[in-house]
């Protein structure tokens, strides 16, 4: 019966070829150090559906910030577990894409025809930094403030048009309700559509190319 | 189905794939669901003798509005609640005190002296100077409160939550 409907439903989907490319494809013998992306990628699908449910309590203003972690925190059910699997899976989110990033570079993974492969992994990465960054900030305790004010100072530091620079990411002169709200915007909008858009192209290269044999001794 | 005692090594597979699916999917979906209803769950109840003041103040006979407000914490913040009670003094101590809140879905009526009649701005529903339905969608008569005087002072009982 329901192999009858899936084929029933096949026919008109076609979703089997898409499956066959996805998940049957042909890959080398390789080893641990190959899951670190799809790890990545796991991380990322957690931090969206964490930071959703964060967004239901979480309001981007310096009256509310502050409070409305601490009652995600201490008034609301499980609230120290969704925001507790947030906190721990941004750092590890870092150092997951970073050492993935480091091993498609020892593995020469990055060169032809994986060029393209790397120079999106770049932006994912510098993405991935960035979401850190404009996270950090959400909090609005003491390190958030002090954190965000360095980062924001350090461009500052470039000739000409580091204080232009500074001003663009504070909005503003100082910091204020105009800096959190546009961390907010870029951290749950700005980054996670571009961080979408570019595994979506990190993904059908790896599809459309295979993933690298492990170098012998004589490459 | 298959004759052997034993168990084919995909129907285990499937079991216990099927099985520890099951708890994974336990394990995520009571938090994500606690999460999401707690507030609901955290309905603050409480009962109070509020002051309307001097019974003195309230004319025989008119429906008087007398407002006051009460707080509650609501998540990170303290919300601030408005109430009405209409109170009409008959002659007396006889005296009736009327939730100004519409019985239909809660918006609030006024005391309208040209109609004689409680009216609904929201659906018009219009209720008398006893409280109850004269037309309109209001399934039931506005909500009286308990009252009591004590030294010429008025009270009424409020139950929230
Ligand atoms: C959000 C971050 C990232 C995600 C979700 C991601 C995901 C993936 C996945 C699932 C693979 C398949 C093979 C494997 O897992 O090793 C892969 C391969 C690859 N990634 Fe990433 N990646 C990310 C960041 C990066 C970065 C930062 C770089 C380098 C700058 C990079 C460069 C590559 C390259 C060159 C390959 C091809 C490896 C091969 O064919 O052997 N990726 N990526
Ligand atoms: S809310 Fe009063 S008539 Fe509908």
């Amino acid at each position: 019966m329901t192999s009858k409907f899936v084929t029933w439903l096949d026919e008109r989907l076609g979703l089997q070829g898409i499956y066959d490319t996805v998940f049957d494809r042909k890959v080398p013998k390789v080893n641990w150090w190959f899951t670190l992306g799809s790890a990545s990628l796991f991380l990322f699908v957690m931090q969206v559906v964490t930071g959703i449910f964060l967004s239901v309590y979480y309001v981007p203003s310096p009256d509310h910030a502050y409070d409305s972690i601490q009652y995600i925190m201490n008034g609301v059910t499980f609230g120290w577990l969704i925001r507790g699997i947030h906190h721990w899976g941004a750092t590890l989110m870092v150092i997951f894409v970073f050492i993935h990033m480091l091993r498609t570079f020892y593995y020469a993974a990055y060169k032809f025809p994986r060029e393209l492969t790397w120079v999106t992994g770049v932006v994912l990465l510098l993405a991935t930094l960035g979401m850190g960054f404009t996270g950090y900030l959400l909090p609005w305790n003491q390190k958030a403030y002090w954190a965000t004010t360095v980062g924001t100072e350090i461009p500052g530091t470039i000739p000409v048009i580091g204080p232009f620079i500074t001003s663009i990411l504070r909005g503003g002169s100082e910091l204020s309700a105009v800096t959190l709200a546009r961390f907010y915007s870029v951290h749950i909008w700005f980054l996670p559509l571009v961080i979408l858009l570019v595994i979506g192209i990190h993904m059908y290269l790896i599809i459309r190319l295979g993933i690298s044999n492990i170098p012998g001794k004589d490459d | 189905m298959a004759e052997s005692a034993e168990v084919s090594r995909r129907d285990f597979v499937t079991v216990v794939v099927g099985a520890v699916g099951a708890v994974i999917g336990l394990c995520v979906g009571i938090p994500a669901v606690a999460y999401l209803v707690s507030p609901a769950l955290k309905v603050q109840k409480g009962e109070d003798w509020v002051s309307c003041g001097p019974l003195e103040n309230y004319p025989i006979g008119v429906p008087t509005l007398f407002t006051f407000t009460r707080t509650q914490v609501n998540g990170w913040e303290r919300t601030t609640i408005s109430y009405g009670v209409y109170i009409l003094r008959g002659e007396g101590e006889q005296i009736l005190a009327l939730n100004n809140m519409c019985t239909h879905l809660s918006c609030r009526v006024s005391w309208k002296e040209d109609a004689q009649d409680y009216v609904c701005p929201c659906h018009d529903g219009h209720f008398s100077i006893d409280g109850k339905v004269v037309s309109g969608p209001p399934p039931r008569p506005l909500d009286p409160y308990q009252t009591k005087v004590e030294n010429g002072e008025l009270f009424i009982f409020l139950q929230e939550g």
